[in-house]
């Protein structure tokens, strides 16, 4: 029987589309509990590939006739040895080609909507660790918001959509993931703006983002319009486009607001978060369609794989924009806050451009979800 | 550290370094010990995993040079 490989761009789009597949993961026990694939019609058990080299007879009974069959590791190593021993048996199943490593990374580029004036805004899923990044198109012209380090993907998306990218923001400076950013700014000549209270002391050049500092993408159409919005970061910027997608960042998102302790500082940002989400965000138009930087769960996934709610729907279904008393939000906000990101301090650091790192040492830190968020 | 045997698994990807030190544990005695060299970080979690599944015991583990030792005792 056969062995298939499935990229992490086929398992992505079966996830979102919801096709029932059946996972196979033989990662360690702890790797599986801390993070693992998934989504509305994905079952999964955890077998480690270690606990299968004397025999797959066991497994075979446990693998379903009637969905595809995945067997996933970390790199993919393990997934093959395991996968062959079940197709030696009589199985045909797939591996995860590249293993988490290659789903961690994979970016899903999903149309938002237009924008006036013949513009575009596409937001970057990367599924298999909750990022979303932006790419706002106009005229020719690209702005591009929150990237990760897979710098690729968005320099080829530009190309394919024959705009150059003129501008790149980061909305805070991020402890979860490592930011593509300066990268692409450099590679592409475009300027890489950053909130200059998130950036103090940092080592390379950068435009700051300010609040009515308007960045304009394509012929003057496009307005970009930062809002000072502080409480995940002291620097925390959020973004109007086109007076109707507010980029949120890691302040609020779908099912969940931002955590304020990333960078040690929860009880003196608690009081800055509360503002900015209680009385700030609460003057914005309910119209703005909010467009986080993040998404925890797959429930937060809309039917199309986009990630994104009206602000007015978030202020009724939100729970973190619901809680009436302060001390009850500055409680629930410092207190039983969920295990930090992996690496993130280093992360901030390799951000903050204090140290650097080679690209297979950048994928280790970034094993893991994000856990940005409070819910 | 009275050790049996050395492993020298450096270079190998996973999950050959847990192979190999099944294999290589097959071979010694109950209470022998085993020290094996990795350099494949996933390693050191299967290792510990393993082991515990085995009813191994895992003495000790280091790093020197992103060479990862470990010294397991044999159930």
């Amino acid at each position: 029987m056969s062995v298939t490989p499935m990229t992490a761009k086929q398992l992505a789009q079966k996830v979102i589309r919801k096709e029932p597949v059946f996972l196979l993961d033989v990662r360690n026990h702890d790797s599986f509990a801390d993070w693992k694939v998934e989504g509305d019609n994905v079952q999964s058990i955890n077998i480690p590939y270690f606990d299968l080299l004397d025999g797959v007879e066991d497994v075979m009974k446990e693998l379903p006739d009637d969905r595809e069959v995945v067997v996933v590791c970390a790199k993919e190593g393990s997934s093959i040895m395991v996968a062959d021993l079940l197709a030696e048996e009589g199985k045909d199943v797939f591996y995860l080609q590249g293993g988490m490593k290659a789903w961690s990374e994979h970016l899903e580029p999903v149309k938002i909507g237009d924008t006036t004036q013949g513009g575009e805004i596409y937001q970057f899923v990367r599924i298999g660790k909750g990022c979303l990044s932006y790419m706002v198109l106009s005229n020719g012209e690209a702005s591009l918001i929150d990237a990760t380090r897979m710098t690729d993907v968005y320099i080829e998306f530009a190309q394919s959509k024959g705009v150059q990218i003129k501008h790149v923001l980061d909305t805070h400076l991020h402890a979860d993931h490592i930011s593509g950013g300066r990268k692409i700014a450099q590679q592409t000549g475009a300027s890489y703006w950053l909130p200059p209270k998130d950036a103090e002391d940092v080592p390379y050049s950068y435009e700051a983002l300010e609040e009515g500092k308007e960045i304009t993408t394509g012929s003057t159409t496009i307005r970009i319009q930062p809002i000072y919005s502080p409480g995940h970061t002291i620097g925390s910027t959020s973004f109007i486009v086109d007076d109707a997608y507010l980029l949120s960042g890691d302040i609020l998102f779908i099912d969940s607001i931002g955590r304020p302790d990333l960078a040690g500082l929860a009880e003196d940002w608690v009081g800055d978060l509360r503002e900015t989400l209680y009385s700030r965000y609460k003057n914005l138009s309910e119209d703005l369609m909010v467009l986080p930087a993040h998404f925890m769960i797959m429930e937060e996934v809309n039917e199309d794989g986009s990630v994104g709610r009206t602000l007015g729907h978030l202020l009724k279904e939100n729970h973190g924009l619901n809680i009436e008393s302060e001390a009850e939000f500055r409680k629930k906000v410092t207190g039983n806050l969920p295990p930090q990101p992996n690496a993130y301090q280093e992360i901030r650091e390799l951000n903050l451009g204090k140290i650097t790192k080679n690209e297979e040492e950048q994928r280790e830190m970034e094993i893991g979800p994000n856990r940005c968020a409070i819910r | 550290m009275n050790v049996t045997k050395v492993l020298d698994a450096k270079g190998l990807a996973c999950p050959m370094p847990i192979i190999r030190t099944k294999k290589a544990m097959a071979d010694l005695q109950s209470g022998d010990i085993l020290e094996i060299h990795a350099t494949d970080k996933g390693a050191k979690s299967d290792l510990v995993a393993w082991s515990a599944s085995g009813g191994h015991e895992l003495l000790d583990s280091a790093e020197e040079n992103d060479v990862f030792k470990f010294w397991i005792k044999k159930a």
